[in-house]
């Protein structure tokens, strides 16, 4: 952890950023610091990757200035999807990718082989090190690229949809590991546009759609108001054991077709299997 | 058996020949594994053809240097595809086409009204090793140095911007240094393998090996030396059967090459083909 956590990694100043004259963000404000665990939140097309990109430096502002501070490691998860899988690579070489800059030799050394061991064994994945990494499940899958993150010793992590196209169980496991990362000093930013699951673990979310629409805890952003101004859907919130729960109006699922472990809200599995964007909906009687 | 394969090597150009085929098979079958993995086999054939164009411009100003000229056309041909493609305006098969067709057709007309002072226009299209120099052995040996250190030392830039681009580019790696030193090497590599396999046939040397080598293992780091070894053996055996069949060597290299992948095919059945599922074109 750095001496002070709370001086700004990234600040983001009125941000905004177009691809062919076309506005993707506008007028963003953010500062980001080692205590940083916040979720942004909001539709498809809302500008959530461009946000990532926009603090990472690959994508250059139209007006506004981002900064970052001179000695900042930060690592970056890309969407599960985004990803060759049929590439050849085992867990263990994928994970030391992360170490491309500073060794030479093709191998990896003692010491290199020993860390990333011990990354892959405190995500629980030590036994997958000499597997293919199609032989993964998508939470294993996830837990590699946090490994290959990890082995970068980053003040910060941004994570692009890490709990889309996987099983609620499976998010629960990565927002869980995210928290213990968070515990350790390690600035997080993930997007999503999976706000309950983000209710439940996060401390801070930004809503976004083009421009930021609003920021705070779950319980100052989850509100009908920012939601509809943010999805532009009109999109109903109810309080369930003290956290705000989103339904969506407009869907209706059958009983049969809906999952509970008794003590969460229902969960929707739609016949794609991915996360609805309002993952809580109403039950047709 | 053992007669048939130590009669040819009484002739001075068949030893020469038999070094330079099995150079220029391991030499593109390490390029190959880059290639075929970042989806570029296309520009592999694009490049030759490019390259083609320069080999008939360059012979015309001097005979002795032509190929100089060649390998600059085709670096300069390599980085501007790069370039085109990096930029993401058009896509990478439309830049390939324009740039690469078009400087294969501008050698063709200058060799049609012209003539060639260098090596044939068969030769130049479908290899031969009757024509090869020692300057020219001592190129390809150069190049395959070349590209051996410059996969040992940057394996792992290398390994992650084929893997991840984007990722590696905000992890720290030089990933369009690192594109364009392949393009570089590839170029390189298709000059200096052109009078032994033409240019109609390096695409295939680039390709094949690299996707037999897939087909056998999981591993990038096995793919690299399995590809390499895999094609300096189809330039082997392609020479000989060149000999015996008194067809041009490129011809019986890729056709080595082929029927390597139809025998890989056979072994590992649909498990080979899956694990080749995804190397683009």
């Amino acid at each position: 952890m750095r001496a002070n956590a709370s001086v700004p990694l990234i600040r983001l100043s009125g941000v905004t950023i177009s691809y062919d004259r076309a506005p993707v963000l506008s007028d963003v404000t953010i500062d980001v610091t080692e205590r940083s665990f916040t979720g942004v939140v909001g539709p498809s097309g809302a500008g959530k990757t461009t946000l990532l990109r926009a603090m990472l430096g690959t994508v250059k502002p139209a007006s506004g200035r981002v900064t970052r501070t001179g000695d900042l490691a930060v690592s970056y998860v890309p969407q599960l999807e985004t990803v060759n899988w049929n590439f050849p690579v085992t867990v263990a070489e994928c994970v030391l990718m992360g170490r491309t800059t500073g060794r030479t030799l093709p191998w990896a050394s003692r010491a290199e082989k020993a860390e990333v061991h011990g990354i892959l064994d405190r995500l629980g994945i030590a036994e997958l090190a000499s597997r293919h990494i199609r032989e993964l499940s998508g939470g294993q899958q996830q837990r590699m690229f946090l490994a290959r993150a990890l082995v970068r010793r980053p003040h910060l992590v941004l994570l692009d949809e890490p709990t889309s196209g996987v099983d609620v169980s499976t998010r629960h496991e990565v927002l869980h590991l995210l928290a213990d990362l968070h515990a350790d000093g390690i600035g997080i930013v993930l997007t999503t546009h999976d706000l309950n699951g983000m209710a439940a673990h996060l401390p801070h979310l930004i809503c976004i759609n083009q421009r930021i629409v609003a920021a705070g805890t779950p319980a100052e952003v989850i509100t009908s108001t920012v939601l509809e101004k943010t999805f532009g859907a009109r999109l109903e919130v109810l309080q369930h054991l003290g956290m705000p729960v989103v339904v969506d109006d407009h869907v209706l699922i059958p009983r049969s077709a809906l999952v509970t472990d008794g003590r969460h809200d229902l969960e929707a599995i739609p016949p794609n299997g991915r996360a609805a964007a309002a993952g809580t909906v109403r039950v047709a009687s | 058996m053992i007669d048939s394969l130590l009669h040819p090597l009484g002739f001075a150009f068949f030893q020469k020949g038999l070094l330079v085929a099995g150079l220029s098979g391991a030499l593109l079958g390490l390029i190959g594994v880059y290639i075929t993995l970042r989806g570029m086999s296309y520009i592999g054939h694009g490049l030759s053809h490019a390259i083609f164009g320069g080999f008939a411009a360059s012979q015309l100003i001097s005979a002795a240097h032509y190929v100089w000229g060649a390998g600059i056309w085709g670096i300069g041909s390599a980085l501007a595809i790069t370039s085109v493609t990096r930029r993401r305006r058009i896509g990478a098969d439309a830049a390939i086409g324009v740039i690469t067709t078009a400087s294969f057709a501008l050698g063709v007309a200058l060799l049609s009204h012209f003539g060639s002072r260098g090596p044939s226009f068969d030769s130049a299209l479908f290899g031969s090793i009757l024509g090869i120099s020692t300057g020219q052995i001592a190129g390809l040996v150069a190049v395959c140095a070349l590209t051996a250190v410059f996969v040992f030392l940057r394996h792992r830039a290398l390994l992650f911007a084929t893997f991840d681009p984007d990722v590696a580019d905000v992890s720290g790696v030089p990933v369009a240094r690192t594109d364009a030193a392949l393009m570089v090497i590839l170029s390189l590599g298709i000059l200096a393998t052109l009078t032994v396999i033409g240019v109609t046939l390096v695409a295939a040397m680039l390709v094949i090996p690299a996707v037999v080598a897939r087909m056998l293992t999981h591993s990038f780091a096995r793919m690299l030396w399995l590809s390499t070894v895999l094609g300096a053996a189809c330039g082997l055996v392609g020479m000989y059967a060149s000999y015996y069949a008194e067809v041009p060597s490129g011809t019986m290299i890729v056709l080595t090459g082929a029927a390597l992948f139809v025998t890989a095919l056979a072994v590992t059945g649909g498990r080979g083909l899956r694990r080749t599922a995804e190397l683009r074109a």
